[in-house]
This record gives C-alpha cells, structure tokens and sequence, in this order.
C-alpha cells in the first residue's frame, strides 16, 4: 500500500483492521449475491425454460451469426471509414490555409458534440428509409461521422504527439509538405495512434446498438426477435447480450494494452478530451 | 419547417426533459461514482475487487442493453414496475455514467504526486489535514477535464432513453422529421444546435472551474 498517496503503508494493528474490513464486505458482498439469486430464484427468472433457447442450436446460430457476426461488420465497416474520415479532417485541422482548418474545425466539431442516436435517426429517416439505403448502411454511416470526427483529434493529436525535430529535419533535407506528412509524420503518428484507434473500436461497437431503434440488424435486434418469441425472457436475453458485448469488449481491450505496450511504450495513452481544457483523459462513454 | 415553429414550445419541453434528464443522471453518476472511486483507491481488497468488477462490466455493456435490464427486464420480475419513465431512464443513464465518473476521479487522485503526501507527512500533517490542504484539492483540480468530458458525454448519452418511450429532444426530433419529410435537414441542424449549446455549457463551467482553482505553479 505504500504506492498510495491518501494513506501511509499501514502497521500492524490497521492491517488487522483492513483484514476485518475484508472480510466483512467479502461476508456482505456474498450475502448480496445470495440474496439477489435467491430473489430471481423466487421470481422463476432462473428456470431453465427461460434459459433454454440460449443452449438450442438454432438459436445460438442466430445469436453468433446474425447478431454477433453483423454487429462486429457494422463496427468495424464504420471504423475503417472513421479512420479515413479522421485522417481527412485531421490532417485538414493541421493545414497551413486558414479557411481549411476552420471548415475541418467546424464539421470535428460538429460531429463531435452531437448524440450518434441523433444524427442515426436523421440519416434514417432522410436517406436510409424506403428506397434509400437502408438501417444498416445508417448505422455505419453515423457511426462513421461520430467516430471519424473523435478520430480526426486523435489523429491531429498523434500528429503533433511525434517530437519537433522529426518535421523540422524533414523540410531540411528538402522535402515538401505532403512528403513529410506522409513519409515523416504519418508512420510515426499511427504508431502512437493505434491503441486510441483500437479503444475507439469498443466505442462503436457499443454504439451499434443504437440500430435497435431504426430496426438495424445486429445482436440487439436478434435480442429483440427472442424476447419477442419468448415472452417474459427479456432479462435472461438482455444478460446474454451484455455478456456477448463484454466478451468482445475485454478482447478489444486486452489488444489495445498490448499494441500500447508493444509499440508505444511507456509514454502514456493518446487521449482526447472533449472541452478545451489544458490536461485531458479520454473517459468518454 | 413552419410546422416546427409553430409547436416550438414541443422542442423546448423536449429539451427540459434532456435538461433534467442529464441533471439527475449527473447528481446520480457523481454520487456513485464516488463511491465506487473511494472504493477502488481504499485499502480493503474486496471493495476494491467489486468496484473493479462493476466498472469493467458496466463500461463494456451498452447503454442501450442497460436501459433494457431497466426498462424491461426488472418490471419483468417485479421490480420499478409503478417507477415514472424519467426516474427509469435517470437510473439507467447514472448507473451507466458511474463507472466513467470513478475513472475520472480516480484519474484525478492518480495525477497527484507520491512526493506530495510524502511532504505532507513530513510536516506532520495528520491525514485529515493531508486530505483536505493537499491531496483532495490537486485531485479534484485534475479531474474536472475528464470530469467534463464524462458529463458531456452523458448529457449526449440521455437521448438513448428516446428508444423506451421518453420523449426528449431526440423523440422530438424523430417525431418533427416523420411529419416534415422535405425539411429534415434543417430540423436536425435545429436540435442539433440545442444539444451543442448544452454541450457548450458544460464546457464552459469546466473552464470556468478550472480557471478558478488553477494554482499558481
């Protein structure tokens, strides 16, 4: 405990305390537990005819297959796009002509401040419904936006992230300004990049969700389609569905700290905030 | 766009509920989130342990499968049966903020250097006094950044309680685009802009808080 700065490495007797304090709240923290199963046990909610279409095959199938399988294609679709769109605007942000970086400004921004579902609906309900193109391409499309324009800081951040001198020994030896962007800055910068990309990835996959409400495909559809056959079984599904997100959301996770650690090193994680604020941490939900 | 204006007090109610929506999750998140930041930088394991768990769990589910255990899930088994939509929706967007607001905290107590507390000590402060003069004030201060940003975030996140029936800005917005096919750009550009002016404000009283207790260094 002495890595702590609210309290000093503890002595004999607050160690003592500490371990009764453990085992009081391990003794409650059980109790809770118990009791909620025991209150669900009560209700039915734990019988296995509720459970049951989780372990049918068929059901799995649709689950993994049209739930899982599209909601990772509609993330991840969305993400290449975002990544195109942030390296549009924020290599725009970074432009030496003013009106270019206030128009890239004004659209990061845009995008940025504005909630996904919002902008899902409108490109739903504008383009998407009836001939247009449909929930899934709407999804994709305003999940790039939203993430393209948090990519596009965390680009023109990773951009002014590698040192001074690698930009300034580029133009010495004559190269042009698309050359050290591109040959210089670029490959430096999607180095120190990567981890945020990649924390951005659960981002949108939580997002996709959000397709629920213009009847996108997706594992929250599939949920839908299965509570609605099995009426009453909305929170065995739900707990399916936020174990299936989760799942997938750790292995994200776990793969972003190790890029971090393998290409990145100790500096600390890229992060962008969302006001103008001096230090920023990107706790964004 | 005249069928908009002429029921503008439709998008300024709109907007309170959002407004009050992101007020209570707010208060709700802080309060939880506080206690799940206390928690996880306390000496007992256990707690320690659990406020790990929820966080991870929580920050990996999506909202919308959160609101779902709210809004579906637990009438289902008898619980928040009566419960009004805007305190349904409240619970659901302050148990999912919670988590991001004990990061940002714990990011905050994190910012604060071992030397400090050492310092402290050293001149025989007792930890009440650590607390409050050294400690707490520094943590506070580094965590109003990413503080902000959680609160923006949420405060965008509240239109996902559109989807279960509340009719917030988003709704309103879906409701105005159905009934006015032709105008729905200049409606989304319309409820677009009262969801960066809330925006805004948050941002501002970051800054304006930030500037306030910015210590001379």
């Amino acid at each position: 405990m002495s890595g702590s700065v609210l309290y000093d490495a503890p002595g004999p007797r607050t160690v003592a305390r500490h371990r009764l304090y453990t085992l009081l709240t391990a003794v409650a923290a059980l109790g809770a537990v118990v009791g909620v199963v025991l209150f669900l046990d009560s209700e039915g909610e734990l019988a296995y005819a509720k459970w049951e279409q989780f372990v049918t095959p068929k059901y799995v199938e649709a689950l993994l297959v049209d739930g899982l399988v599209k909601t990772l294609q509609m993330a991840f679709t969305s993400i290449v796009f975002a990544v195109l769109f942030g390296v549009v605007f924020g290599i725009g942000k970074l432009s030496d002509h003013r009106p270019v970086r206030w128009l890239c400004a004004l659209v990061v921004e845009f995008f940025r401040a504005v909630p996904v579902l919002l902008l899902m609906i409108f490109i739903f309900y504008s383009w998407g419904i009836g001939d247009g193109f449909g929930p899934y391409w709407s999804v994709v499309l305003a999940l790039t936006l939203y993430n393209g324009a948090v990519l596009a800081e965390v680009f023109r951040a990773g951009v002014l992230a590698v040192p001074k001198g690698q930009a300034e020994a580029g133009y010495a030896i004559g190269m042009r300004k698309t050359q050290v962007m591109m040959q210089v800055l670029l490959p430096q910068a999607v180095k120190i990049m990567l981890p945020a990309i990649i924390s951005q990835c659960v981002v949108a996959l939580k997002d996709t969700s959000l397709g629920y409400y213009i009847v996108a495909p997706g594992l929250t559809y599939i949920g839908k389609a299965m509570w609605t056959e099995f009426p009453g079984t909305h929170l065995q599904t739900a707990v399916v569905l936020a174990f299936l997100y989760i799942a997938v959301n750790v292995v994200l996770t776990v793969i972003a700290t190790w890029v971090q650690r393998r290409f990145v090193g100790e500096r600390k994680p890229l992060e962008v905030g969302m006001t103008a604020l001096t230090t920023q941490a990107s706790t964004a939900p | 766009m005249e069928d908009v204006f002429s029921h503008f007090d439709l998008v300024l109610k709109a907007f309170w509920l959002t407004v009050q929506l992101a007020v209570y999750s707010g208060a709700a998140a802080l309060v939880l989130g506080t206690a799940l930041a206390a928690m996880r930088v306390g000496p007992v394991s256990v707690l320690r342990g659990l406020a790990a768990t929820y966080v991870t769990l929580v920050r990996n589910t999506p909202l919308l499968v959160m609101c779902v255990f709210i809004f579906f899930a637990a009438p289902n088994t008898g619980v928040l049966t009566g419960t009004p939509y805007l305190v349904k929706g409240v619970i659901a967007v302050g148990l999912y903020t919670a988590p991001f607001v004990a990061e940002a905290l714990r990011c905050g107590v994190n910012a604060v250097t071992l030397g400090q507390a050492k310092a402290a000590r050293a001149i025989a402060m007792t930890f009440a006094q650590n607390m409050r003069h050294v400690v707490l004030p520094q943590a506070f201060r580094a965590s109003v950044p990413p503080l902000a940003s959680t609160l923006i975030a949420m405060t965008k996140n509240t239109s996902v309680v559109a989807v279960f029936g509340l009719m917030e800005a988003t709704a309103r917005m879906r409701y105005f685009v159905n009934r006015n096919a032709d105008d729905t750009i200049l409606i989304f550009v319309l409820f677009a802009i009262g969801y960066i002016i809330l925006v805004e404000l948050i941002s501002l009283a970051a800054v304006g808080l930030e500037r306030r207790w910015k210590a001379a260094r």
